[in-house]
């Protein structure tokens, strides 16, 4: 599982993030930004892959990109 | 799943090559997807302390504000004289301009044509967005034969106002320039040769070899009258018909892209 954050605030929703995700990830917020943008925003979690090419395309800086560690058991990795 | 868990593995983020501070372009402007290409590759080449960087007079005037490095703002076009001083000054620091097609083709082309023809150990970095963005979207030496600006509205016409300046090539028939090459960033591939590209260029410079410069056909949404995917596909379409991608020279020796 992976994860984007979008920095709302510095985004100028000119959404290359949207048009460049492969898995159509990406969308519009439905809230306005305080300069008035209404930012992009990762509506589908579910089908993010954390392969970057949104956060390659954003002309701002605006996203970063997160692969979630994956769920250890208890006590450990069991040895191979 | 907006929030960052300590646990997860960042893959992406800011460089430390950039301030915190927001970029004043346009919406969908290159120019700032071009400055986070040049931060992460000073970044990765472990010169951001001795780098310093000479803005120019045009869109990118503010540069300054957004490189988290050592930056010093030169006059229009004068940017590669700018460098030359401070490359001369202090040899070890690492010296970029950063420049419009308007600041280094137009009013600037004596600084670049002698800075190159000098062997100036300096690099380049050319945003060619084929008109003047800052002042509202005038013809510039690098406008397409047809292409409509605001001093051009008809479209450019040769009979009055000559062809499109090739600068790449232009600069590359001097001795003194050893690493020429036009890249572009409308695609996820394209924006990663050029960041390839830069790290070759700041590389001839560490290794003393001589002048190079990346030119990087970039895109102004706002003065094409574009969206900001449409002018991404220009740059690869039109732009790029009249000044072809990949390297113009190379005498470094190293074989690069
Ligand atoms: C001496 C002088 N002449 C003219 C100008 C007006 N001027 C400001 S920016 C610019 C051209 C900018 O175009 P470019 O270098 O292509 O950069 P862009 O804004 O497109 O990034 C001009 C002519 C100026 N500031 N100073
Ligand atoms: S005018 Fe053009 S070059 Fe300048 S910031 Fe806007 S889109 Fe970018």
């Amino acid at each position: 599982m992976a994860y984007v954050v979008i920095n709302k605030e510095r985004c100028k929703a000119c959404l290359l993030c949207t048009e460049f995700c492969p898995r159509q990830c990406l969308g519009v917020d439905a809230q306005m930004n305080s300069r008035g943008f209404h930012s992009a925003a990762l509506l589908h979690p579910e089908k993010c892959t954390g392969c970057r090419i949104c956060a390659l395309m954003c002309p701002d800086v605006c996203i970063d990109v997160y692969r979630e560690a994956k769920a250890e058991p208890v006590g450990g990795k069991a040895k191979a | 799943m907006t929030t960052t868990l300590c646990t997860d593995e960042q893959v992406f983020g800011r460089s430390a090559g950039l301030t915190e501070a927001r970029m004043h372009y346009c919406p969908g402007c290159t120019h700032g997807l071009i400055h986070r290409l040049v931060a992460e590759t000073l970044e990765e080449l472990d010169v951001l302390d001795r780098t310093v960087g000479v803005c120019p007079v045009g869109c990118a005037v503010f540069a300054y504000d957004y490189f988290n490095i050592d930056m010093i703002q030169a006059s229009h076009g004068r940017a590669p004289a700018v460098a030359t001083g401070a490359k001369r000054a202090v040899p070890d620091a690492v010296v970029f301009t950063y420049q419009g097609d308007g600041d280094l083709a137009s009013i600037g082309m004596a600084e670049i044509v002698h800075a190159a023809a000098r062997g100036e150990k300096i690099t380049v970095v050319f945003i060619n967005n084929s008109l003047y963005g800052m002042t509202g979207g005038q013809m510039a030496p690098t406008t397409l034969v047809g292409q409509a600006t605001t001093t051009s509205p008809l479209g450019r016409d040769p009979g009055l106002a000559g062809y499109p300046i090739r600068v790449s090539e232009l600069l590359a028939t001097l001795d003194g320039a050893v690493y020429i090459t036009r890249q572009a960033v409308g695609s996820p591939k394209a924006v990663q040769a050029t960041k390839r590209a830069l790290r070759t260029a700041f590389q001839v410079q560490l290794d003393g070899k001589g002048f190079s410069l990346v030119e990087i056909l970039s895109s102004c949404p706002t003065w094409w009258g574009q969206s900001p995917r449409e002018a991404l596909t220009w740059t690869e379409t039109g732009m790029a018909a009249q000044y072809p991608l990949g390297v113009v020279k190379d005498t470094t020796g190293s074989g690069t892209e």
